[in-house]
């Protein structure tokens, strides 16, 4: 059985598949979730290495409305604060029998690295700053609820792409279908291999200029905690990369304005923005449970 | 002290400008002669009809992790690896644990070595007190019990008039300078070469210019001080060109490349397998171009291994958890002439100059040569033997290679120190 990785080695149709039965466990407007039982009796592990609320509440939602049975486990309590290394940790929770686990850990190539050594699936909620492939399927359904068609949309991608696995997934799930997409943000945090991911992807350094003629404006949450590296003035990022109510008119009047969260208002993102009509980042939380239990769903049956 | 006759051999010994297939007879743990046809009635034969006939080969940087890390390796079992590898001298660098930062763990190693180990071991000191970059180590008194070189490799010394300081004390005793050229800050953080396949993993990259500004450093404190400085395990091209630049210059450069860099790049990185994981690490296939043309060149002098070994606990971690290096010693022959010789990029000579003279010259060390009188140290090998290099049978304590499994042609066949067979394939 194979987990969920990234969405690197996903092939567009798998991820259309993904995409379509994610629209099945949308609830109708003004409903709310309806309890399945197409999971009932497997049991899910929830391991958490690095602090989130959205990701981990979303995957345990989306496991208990499929009817399945999720523990969640943060580091700090678990025997990794013990000294125990990971394969040893996850080799315990294995020899538990969970059908699946759902890991973040803050390092790049941590599932992928266990998945080497395990055999029970993993899925993948985060690694360091490779890949959030969960994020970028809710992204996109996102995108599809609005309307867009991914081929030729133009997205823009701002901020610190270089420690975003936001963006990788996004890139790699974008460039499959065809979209035109744009990097941007500071030179040291825009490095020019970015290029070399997919096809389709142009750099830029200003922001303006990245947003012209945009169906899609996606922020990026600025790395608070790796301002000691220098990588740019602090004090002037919100002026160059904060996404403002006068951005907007650059973009196409029915530009979808996103954010993977949390977001800081005034930091990488103004507060009219957030609040607009064009944001849909409530969407994309609403949207991270019904995607969840497309993969949930497609990892414990295939 | 032991005896043999090693016959029919193509015995190459660069240092003489010889050539042919001749026979090699050791008395008494030295050179007696090479020459056609010898006899020696009553002393134990060789047969290497159809094999090549080498000096020893010395490979000039290595980690025993004795004292200090035992679990990884021993100056024993570090010293079989290197005879199963073709090996019969190595320089065990100070990164141990007391680091060899004076006589008394230089004698210690020195001591270990004359005991247990079944190659040469020529220790190298640290340049400062506990490769902490600031006091300079007891250079004269490590000199005076038995280093060869100085070096404080994986903890580059990075104040430049600490280095200045150093190549200047260390000229007086006639040691060269040996410089893991990286500079910490570039490299901060880092886990593999920066590049595409850095920004591709979401693994923080390490470029080729924190390599780069420490060679251009040393070379012009060279200059100044004099010294003799050499760059170890060389990997970034515009480091190969400014070592081309400084011979040139007439100053006293020399660098060694690993087997590793001169055959995978970056792109060859099974993705978050920690056997890839070294430094320097590993580069754009530009670079490892640039250093294969570096040997063609002479910009570069020797082949080292950089021999690593860390417990496989160390290595079974998320790539940025785990430690840096890889084990090298039982597969550096075997690369080289897969990379340089069976190419036609160089020919056999060079080929082994890389391996004994000029390290044996860049150390000042008396070996390398199989001229009258010198040690009886030969490497005996094979251009044509199949192979597979199987990890899980290496007599290095430590299991962490790349190159697992991997076929070759050609490689060590045997293994002669002072006249005695230490390891044999046969």
């Amino acid at each position: 059985m194979t987990g969920l990785l990234g969405i690197e080695n996903l092939t567009r149709v798998e991820i259309e598949a993904i995409l379509d039965r994610a629209r099945d466990f949308q609830p109708p407007e003004g409903e709310g979730f309806r309890r399945l039982d197409l999971l009932k009796g497997r049991t899910l592990v929830n391991l958490f290495f690095e602090a989130s609320t959205r990701t981990r509440t979303s995957f345990e939602l989306a496991a208990k409305r499929l009817g399945a049975d999720a523990i969640s486990i943060a580091a700090q309590s678990s025997s990794v604060s013990k000294g125990e290394s990971l394969v040893d940790t996850l080799n315990t929770l294995a020899a538990m029998r969970p059908d699946a686990i759902i890991m973040r850990h803050s390092a790049s190539g941590a599932p992928h690295f266990l998945q080497r050594h395990l055999a029970i699936p993993i899925i993948n909620a985060g690694d360091g700053t490779h890949e959030h492939p969960t994020q970028a399927l809710l992204d996109a359904r996102t995108i599809l609820d609005r309307g867009a068609k991914l081929e030729g949309l133009k997205v823009v991608i701002i901020g610190d792409i270089a420690h975003s696995r936001v963006a990788r997934s996004n890139i790699y799930l974008l460039a499959k279908f065809g979209a035109q997409i744009v990097l941007c943000g500071p030179a040291s945090l825009l490095p020019k291999e970015l290029q070399e991911l997919a096809p389709g992807i142009t750099l830029t350094t200003n922001m303006t200029e990245a947003i012209q003629d945009a169906g899609v404006i996606m922020m990026l949450r600025v790395q608070l905690e790796r301002q000691h590296e220098a990588n740019f003035p602090a004090a002037e990022y919100f002026q160059f990369y904060g996404l403002r109510l006068d951005h907007l008119k650059h973009a196409r009047p029915d530009v979808i304005v996103m954010h993977p969260g949390p977001i800081n208002r005034g930091r990488e993102i103004s507060s009219e923005v957030a609040d607009s009509q064009r944001s849909a980042i409530l969407n994309q939380v609403e949207n991270g449970i019904s995607v969840r239990m497309a993969v949930l769903e497609k990892v414990l049956t295939q | 002290m032991a005896s043999l006759l090693i016959k029919n051999g193509r015995v190459i010994d660069p240092a003489n400008g010889f050539d042919q297939v001749a026979d090699v007879w050791i008395e008494d743990g030295v050179i007696k002669g090479v020459g056609v046809g010898i006899t020696s009635a009553g002393t134990q034969t060789f047969d290497a009809t159809g094999m090549i006939v080498a000096p020893g080969f010395i490979d000039m940087h290595v980690h025993l992790r004795e004292p200090g890390f035992e679990h990884a390796e021993t100056i024993e079992s570090g010293a079989r690896a290197a005879a199963a590898g073709g090996f019969t001298s190595i320089c065990p660098m100070p990164n141990t644990a007391p680091v060899n930062d004076n006589a008394t763990v230089t004698s210690y190693i020195i001591d270990k070595a004359r005991q247990h180990a079944v190659v040469n071991v020529f220790p190298i000191g640290a340049i400062t007190k506990g490769s902490a970059g600031e006091e300079l180590a007891s250079i004269g008194s490590m000199k005076n019990a038995g280093v060869v070189a100085i070096s404080d490799d994986g903890r580059p010394v990075m104040n430049a008039r600490v280095m200045r300081r150093a190549m200047e004390f260390a000229r007086s005793f006639n040691l060269p300078v040996i410089d893991h050229c990286e500079d910490l800050h570039l490299s901060a953080g880092g886990d593999m070469h920066e590049g595409a396949t850095s920004v591709r993993l979401g693994l923080r990259g390490i470029p080729g210019c924190s390599e780069d500004v420490m060679v251009a450093r040393d070379i012009l404190l060279a200059e100044v001080t004099g010294a003799r400085f050499h760059v170890a395990h060389i990997s970034a091209r515009h480091s190969v060109e400014m070592v081309a630049f400084a011979k040139r210059r007439g100053l006293a450069v020399t660098a060694e490349v690993t087997p590793h860099h001169l055959t995978l790049a970056d792109t060859d990185i099974e993705p978050y397998d920690s056997n890839f994981k070294m430094k320097p690490p590993l580069r754009s296939s530009l670079d490892v171009n640039s250093v294969v043309e570096g040997i063609v060149s002479g910009a570069i002098d020797a082949i080292a291994t950089d021999h690593a070994p860390h417990a496989g606990s160390d290595k079974m971690q998320e790539f940025e958890k785990c430690p840096f290096g890889i084990l090298g010693l039982e597969t550096a022959l075997a690369i080289a002439l897969e990379r340089l010789y069976h190419n036609g990029k160089i020919g056999l000579r060079k080929l082994i100059e890389l391996f004994t003279v000029n390290p044996a010259r860049i150390l000042g060390i008396e070996r390398g040569t199989l001229r009258q009188g010198a040690a009886g140290d030969v490497t005996i090998f094979s251009l044509e033997r199949d192979w597979v290099y199987d990890v899980n049978k290496s007599f290095s304590k430590s299991r962490n290679s790349p190159f697992d499994l991997t076929a070759y042609r050609g490689g060590p066949v045997a293994t002669v120190v002072a006249g005695k067979i230490v390891w044999s394939c046969l």
